[in-house]
């Protein structure tokens, strides 16, 4: 899996509108900005959400009034962050798929995939309970601190894959970095 | 004014040369940078998109501001914490850097701004004595918001 996986990244990191949007600095740097600034507006929704949801800010504000009002901003934040993110992946596409942070950041988003389907799924259905509660019951405030601490560490990580101090490139490394990158080093 | 002494100072302070010294220190510095960022964005939009008419539009400018204010101030002062390390780190780079003086100066204007306009604006929007319409002042402030994001992203790239 590993190596059909890293021959796929190899020819999609090998093909012209890859290799262009690499070499290309404006191009490259425009779309990362884009990608910062979309993410200023999910990020900045989505934590304002996970504080109502904690208590800690709006605890007049219904919390079903600020999902509903707030979530099309968040999902317009999240689509503009995955297009300019899967642009970002398909210029550095072997380099990203090898980054151990790049990783971490990928399980941590499929982490708050997780968290956000059992806050639909199983909490958010009661809120007609304590809509207006100024604090949320435990089960709202533990997936709102989660999602918190989830997209927190995403952005850390996020922000890391440009500064990849355990790069396949960079030897020696330690064998369980170089297991965890999926790294054969060449001498 | 010749302000390269004063940049050379702060280049050669120990906390710049440390973080310059260190793989690490940088990343994980603008990564809590990037974080105060992302929070900024959550406590300025929630005010700003209710002056524009949308978001939390059932409730009171007032209350929203009541609300994002500490937020705000919160973040604000981790982007400062922040960000003066990295600046010392690299200050030398960022006198020469046309992105950081858009930047500084949108920053100072939109501080300004958001503390005296839009807050005056959010506490008396509906009455007749507010200093500018909602909708100009929320505009305002997020281009000047974009100015200091888009100067903050680009030094990077200088």
């Amino acid at each position: 899996m590993g190596t059909t996986l890293l021959g796929f990244f190899e020819q999609l990191g090998d093909s012209p509108w890859s290799v262009a949007l690499h070499e290309s600095e404006i191009a490259y740097s425009l779309i990362e900005s884009f990608h910062v600034w979309s993410l200023c507006l999910f990020f900045g929704m989505t934590v304002m959400f996970d504080l109502r949801l904690l208590g800690w800010t709006m605890r007049k504000v219904p919390v079903s009034e600020v999902i509903r009002r707030l979530q099309p901003w968040t999902i317009a934040g999240f689509v503009l962050m995955v297009i300019s993110g899967t642009i970002l992946f398909y210029a550095i596409p072997v380099r990203s798929y090898q980054n151990l942070f790049f990783r971490t950041k990928m399980l941590l988003l499929l982490l708050a995939g997780v968290n956000i389907l059992i806050f639909h799924s199983r909490i958010f259905p009661s809120v007609a309970k304590w809509d207006a509660d100024a604090i949320p019951p435990r089960a709202a405030r533990v997936a709102g601190a989660l999602s918190l601490v989830l997209w927190v560490g995403i952005i850390f990580s996020g922000r890391m894959i440009a500064y990849n101090w355990f790069d396949c490139d960079r030897q020696p490394q330690p064998e369980i970095i170089n297991f965890l990158t999926s790294c054969v080093p060449t001498d | 004014m010749d302000l390269l002494p004063f940049f050379q100072w702060c280049y050669a302070t120990p906390i710049g040369e440390g973080i310059r010294n260190s793989t690490w220190l940088f990343p994980v510095i603008e990564a809590f940078h990037l974080l105060g960022l992302g929070l900024t964005a959550g406590a300025v939009l929630i005010v700003d998109l209710r002056l524009l008419g949308v978001g939390l539009s059932k409730q009171s400018p007032a209350q929203l501001w009541a609300g994002a204010r500490p937020w705000l101030l919160g973040s604000v002062t981790l982007m400062f914490a922040s960000g003066i390390p990295l600046f010392l780190s690299e200050s030398i780079k960022c006198l020469y850097s046309f992105a950081f003086w858009v930047k500084m100066t949108s920053l100072f204007l939109v501080l300004l701004f958001t503390f005296t306009v839009v807050s005056r604006v959010a506490q008396t929007g509906l009455t007749a004595d507010r200093p500018l319409p909602p909708r100009v002042t929320a505009l305002t402030s997020l281009i000047l918001w974009f100015g200091v994001a888009w100067g903050g992203r680009w030094i990077g790239f200088s």
